[in-house]
């Protein structure tokens, strides 16, 4: 089973938000999942779009109550 | 093949320095080679310790003070430690301002020259600040 570890970058601005889920995935293990909670809508266009160039994978991204979800699998 | 950027910081103007680190900490991490020059009035703000305040020349700086935005310092760290990006002091002004090597942050190189940073640095898009 793997962790999923939650990354609350919310009320930081860009490239707040990245650099701290980066800082979070160095640390986590291939496979292991990762939630960053954001507020920034930039940043929630930019993490998808850094995961998908440096090749990791996204489970999932959503919005609620103007926070923004952002859910990303370590793949390597 | 890697893309590289150099980033020539001369300013020390709130505004010039947080796009400087922006675009540093972003292609850093990117997967770009990063260098960053520091000289002129940029330089100071590298010194341990020292706990400057760099002044805003407009708006969003001043806005960029009260909210939380990651500081120009964090983010060039954040280059350096979790991306491919290198900062070098420039010793010319390393020189002028009587600064010791050891007094700045560690995660900043040792002071280049320019005709060695020409020359290492030769490649790559140059951007200035």
């Amino acid at each position: 089973m793997s962790n999923i570890k939650r990354v609350d970058a919310r009320n930081s601005f860009c490239p707040g938000p990245l650099m701290e889920l980066i800082a979070a995935m160095k640390l986590a293990e291939v496979g292991d999942e990762l939630e960053v909670l954001s507020t920034d809508k930039g940043s929630a266009n930019d993490i998808p779009e850094w995961i998908s160039k440096v090749g990791h994978e996204i489970v999932e991204c959503r919005e609620e109550d103007g926070v923004y979800y952002i859910h990303v699998r370590k793949t390597k | 093949m890697t893309t590289k950027f150099n980033i020539i910081c001369i300013s020390g103007l709130r505004e010039n320095l947080q796009m400087a680190a922006m675009f540093a900490a972003t292609a850093a991490v990117s997967g770009s080679a990063v260098s960053v020059f520091l000289s002129m009035n940029a330089l100071r703000y590298f010194v341990k310790d020292s706990h400057l305040s760099a002044p805003s020349e407009g708006e969003i700086g001043q806005l960029m003070e009260i909210k939380n935005v990651p500081s120009f310092q964090d983010l060039f760290r954040q280059a350096a430690e979790l991306g491919d990006a290198k900062l070098y002091p420039c010793s010319m002004a390393m020189e002028v301002l009587g600064i010791p090597d050891d007094q700045l942050y560690d995660h900043i190189e040792k002071p280049l020259g320019l005709t060695k940073y020409l020359s290492d640095f030769h490649d790559g898009h140059v951007m200035t600040f």
